[in-house]
C-alpha cells in the first residue's frame, strides 16, 4: 500500500467548552479528490483550518508523506505545499490580481522591491490558462465579480505548486458556466497528482468529483466512503441522521 | 471625439474624461490641487497679493515641513485600521530628548566644546531612537497585547507629553547648537546656485521616471498612455519642481543678515550684493521622506502588506504575513518620523518648550485624512497627505494673514476637514470605490 500523501489522525480543537473537532482521522491519496460533506457548523471548517494553519488543533498528529510535520500558522502550511481556497475568499479588495496572487511571496528585483511588471506578467500568464477572459489586471479585485475572483483565489494556489489543495465552497459564488469551469479545474488539478479536499454543501456534485466522501456531524466523523460504493440518499442519510446505513446493514 | 456623435447627449463630460483617463490623473488629487489653488487665489485677493508673495510661500512651506512628515507615517497607521493620537506628545518628549543631549548632556556631562560639529548629529540621532522606541513600545502593546490602538495611543498623548515637561522641569531649553538651528528652515537654506542644481537633478530624475515606467511596460507589453499624455505629466513634473525653486530663489535674504555674514567671514559685503535663500534644508528633509516613504508603500513588501492588511486583516494572516510584526513596524516608523519632526520643529522655533507640537496629532490626522486616507483602511497615499499638511497650513496662515481672529480659526479649520471628508464620502459613493 502506497503512503497517503496527508494524514490527520485523531484531531481535536475546542473552542470554549464546545467540541468543534472530535477525535477525526483523514487521509488524502496524490490524484486523489477527498469531499468533506455535512451541516453548517458540523466541524469541516474548522478541520480544514487546523490544515491550513489557521487553527491549531489541541490534539492529534498531521503527516505529509508519512512524515509528521508541524503546522502552526499559515506559512507552516505553505511550506507543505498546502494551498487554501477559502469559503470566503481571502482576497485582499483593496490590491489588483497580481498583488494578490503573490501576496506573502512576492517576486523581488534584484533590489529587494517587488517586481509589480513581473508580477502582472505571470499573473497574465497563469490566468490566460484558467481563465482567458480575464483582462482587469490593473483594477482591485473588488470590482471584480465573483468568478474573476474566484479564479484569482485559484490561480494563487495552482501557481505556487500545491500539492494538497484545500477548496472551502470553491463554487459557492458562482454562476452555471464558471461552476463547469471550476469542475473542469479540479480534475485537471486531480490528474497532475495533487490531492484535493472540497467542501461543498451540493451533494450531486460531490459523487460526480469526488473519489471519497467523509461526513461530518457536531464535529465528529460520521464515516468515509468511496463514492461507488453508496448512493446520495446513503450520504444524506448520513448528513442528517448521523448514521452510517452501510455498516448499519452490516 | 469622432465617434461622439453615435452617443446622445454625453459628449462633453466624456470629453474631459477621456482626457483625465488618458493622462491615468488621480481624480482625487486633482480635486486636492484644486481646492488648494482656490484657497491661494482667495486669501492673495484677501490680502492683496501678499498671500502669494516668494516670502510668504517660503515660511508657508517651512511651516509645513513639520506635520508633514508625521502625516506620511500617519498614513500607514491609518492603512493599516489604526490610530496614533500621540503624535504630537511624542514629539515633545523627543525634542525635550534632543534639547537635553546638545545643551546640558553633550557640552556639559561629556565635555563637547560648545559648537562642536558632533553635537548636532548626536543630538538628531537621539531623537530618531527615542521616537523609534517608543514607537515600538506603542506598537507591541496594540500588535502582540491587542491593546486598541485608539487608548494606547491616548493615554500615550498624556504620558509621553508630561514625560517630556518631566525630563526638562518644564523650562524652555535655548539657545541651541547653531548648526543644529540651519535644520529648522529660515536659518538652514542651500542658497540659489545649489537649489538650482538640486531643481535640475530633481526634474531630470522625473522625466527619467516616467520615461523608465513606460520602457518597462512595453518590455512586458502591457498596455500603456498615449505618447503625447507621458509629455504633458513629465511636463506638469518638471515646471512645478523648477517653478518651486525659482519662488524659493527669488526670496532675497535680507540685507542686513548678509552684511553679518561677510562680516562674520572678516570681508566687507560688495555693493549691491544680493541672495536668495533658496531651498530649505527642512523642504529636503520632507522630499527625502516624502519619497522613501512611497517607495516603501508602492515598491517593498513591507507596502504590500500594509494595504493587504488594511484591506482584509484576515486574507493578509492567511497570507502568512505575520500582521502583529507589521503593527510594530508600522508604529515603529511613526516614533522615528515624530523624532524626525522634533528635530525640525524645534529647530524651526530655535528653543524646546513644553508645548511644543501640542494639538499636531489633529493636524496630522486632519492632514492624512484630507489627503485621502480612509479611516476604514486599506486606502491612502504619500503625496495626499503632504498635501493634505499644506492645505491645512495655508488655511490657518491665511487667515492670520487676514486678521481672522484666533478661536474663528480653529472653527474654520476644524469645519473644513469635517467637510473634505463628506466631499470624499460622497465622491465614493458615486465613483463606486470604498
Amino acid at each position: 500500500m502506497t503512503t497517503p500523501l496527508l494524514e490527520m489522525k485523531n484531531i481535536s480543537i475546542r473552542f470554549g467548552g464546545i467540541k468543534a473537532v472530535d477525535n477525526v482521522s483523514i487521509s488524502l491519496m496524490p490524484g486523489e479528490v477527498v469531499g468533506l460533506l455535512g451541516h453548517n457548523g458540523a466541524g469541516k471548517s474548522t478541520l480544514i483550518k487546523i490544515l491550513a494553519g489557521a487553527y491549531k488543533a489541541d490534539e492529534g498528529e498531521i503527516f505529509v508523506d508519512g512524515k509528521k510535520v508541524e503546522i502552526n500558522n499559515p506559512r507552516d502550511a505553505r511550506a507543505q505545499n498546502i494551498e487554501t481556497i477559502y469559503q470566503t475568499l481571502a482576497l485582499a479588495d483593496n490590491l489588483d490580481a497580481a498583488s494578490n496572487l503573490f501576496l506573502g511571496r512576492e517576486l523581488t528585483t534584484p533590489f529587494g522591491l517587488v517586481d509589480d511588471a513581473k508580477m502582472e506578467a505571470e499573473s497574465r500568464k497563469i490566468m490566460a490558462r484558467l481563465n482567458p477572459n480575464f483582462n482587469r489586471f490593473s483594477e482591485p479585485v473588488r470590482s471584480l465579480s465573483g468568478g474573476q475572483r474566484q479564479s484569482v483565489a485559484i490561480a494563487r494556489a495552482v501557481y505556487f505548486n500545491a500539492r494538497i489543495l484545500i477548496m472551502d465552497e470553491p463554487t459557492a459564488a458562482l454562476g452555471v458556466h464558471e461552476t463547469a469551469m471550476v469542475a473542469d479545474l479540479i480534475k485537471q488539478l486531480k490528474a497532475q497528482g495533487l490531492g484535493i479536499f472540497l467542501i461543498s454543501h451540493d451533494t450531486r456534485e460531490m459523487m460526480e468529483l469526488c473519489d471519497r466522501v467523509s461526513v461530518m456531524k457536531n464535529g465528529q466523523l460520521i464515516g468515509t466512503e468511496r463514492v461507488e460504493d453508496v448512493t446520495e440518499d446513503d450520504i444524506l442519510s448520513m448528513i442528517i441522521m448521523g448514521k452510517n446505513p452501510k455498516r448499519e446493514a452490516a | 471625439m469622432t465617434d461622439s456623435t453615435q452617443s446622445t447627449g454625453a459628449t462633453p463630460a466624456q470629453g474631459d474624461k477621456n482626457l483625465f483617463q488618458s493622462l491615468e490623473l488621480d481624480m482625487r488629487l486633482l480635486g486636492m490641487i484644486g481646492a488648494f489653488v482656490i484657497i491661494a487665489i482667495g486669501f492673495s485677493i484677501a490680502t492683496g497679493g501678499n498671500f502669494l508673495t516668494p516670502r510668504n510661500i517660503f515660511n508657508l512651506t517651512v511651516q509645513t515641513v513639520s506635520v508633514a512628515i508625521m502625516a506620511t507615517g500617519m498614513v500607514f497607521v491609518i492603512v493599516t485600521r489604526n490610530i496614533d493620537l500621540s503624535v504630537g506628545a511624542l514629539l515633545a518628549v523627543c525634542s525635550a530628548v534632543v534639547a537635553i543631549v546638545q545643551v546640558r548632556l553633550l557640552p556639559g556631562t561629556f565635555g563637547l566644546e560648545i559648537g562642536s560639529p558632533w553635537i548636532a548629529p548626536l543630538a538628531v540621532l537621539s531623537g530618531l531612537l527615542v521616537g523609534t522606541l517608543i514607537g515600538v513600545f506603542n506598537g507591541v502593546l496594540i500588535g502582540y497585547q491587542a491593546i486598541p490602538a485608539f487608548i494606547v495611543t491616548l493615554g500615550g498623548f498624556l504620558v509621553w507629553r508630561y514625560a517630556g515637561w518631566f525630563l526638562t522641569g518644564g523650562q524652555t531649553i535655548a539657545p541651541l547648537d547653531s548648526n543644529f538651528i540651519l535644520l529648522g528652515g529660515a536659518e538652514g537654506t542651500l542658497g540659489e546656485f545649489w537649489s538650482w542644481v538640486i531643481g535640475i537633478l530633481a526634474s531630470v530624475a522625473a522625466v527619467w521616471a516616467v520615461y523608465s515606467a513606460r520602457r518597462n511596460r512595453i518590455n512586458h507589453n502591457f498596455p500603456t498612455k498615449p505618447l503625447w499624455a507621458e509629455f504633458t505629466v513629465g511636463g506638469i513634473f518638471v515646471v512645478a519642481i523648477l517653478g518651486f525653486v525659482a519662488t524659493l530663489n527669488a526670496y532675497a535674504v535680507p540685507a542686513g543678515k548678509l552684511r553679518r555674514l561677510f562680516e562674520a567671514r572678516g570681508e566687507v559685503m560688495p555693493e549691491g550684493f544680493s541672495q536668495g535663500h533658496g531651498l530649505p534644508i527642512s523642504v529636503l528633509i520632507l522630499v527625502a521622506v516624502a519619497i522613501v516613504m512611497t517607495v516603501v508603500a508602492r515598491k517593498t513588501r513591507l507596502g504590500r502588506y500594509i494595504f493587504a492588511t488594511g484591506g482584509n486583516p484576515d486574507a493578509a494572516e492567511l497570507s502568512g504575513i505575520n500582521t502583529r510584526l507589521l503593527t510594530v513596524k508600522v508604529f515603529a516608523i511613526m516614533g522615528f518620523l515624530c523624532g524626525l519632526s522634533a528635530v525640525v520643529a524645534q529647530a524651526r522655533l530655535q528653543a524646546h518648550t513644553t508645548d511644543i507640537g501640542t494639538l499636531d496629532e489633529l493636524r496630522v490626522i486632519a492632514a492624512a485624512v484630507i489627503g485621502g486616507t480612509a479611516l476604514s483602511g486599506g486606502a491612502g497615499t504619500i503625496y495626499g497627505a503632504i498635501l493634505g499638511a499644506l492645505i491645512m497650513q495655508s488655511l490657518t496662515s491665511g487667515m492670520g494673514m487676514v486678521g481672522v481672529d484666533s478661536p474663528l480659526q480653529n472653527i474654520v479649520v476644524g469645519a473644513v476637514l469635517v467637510f473634505a471628508v463628506w466631499i470624499d464620502i460622497v465622491y465614493r459613493r458615486k465613483t463606486g470605490d470604498i
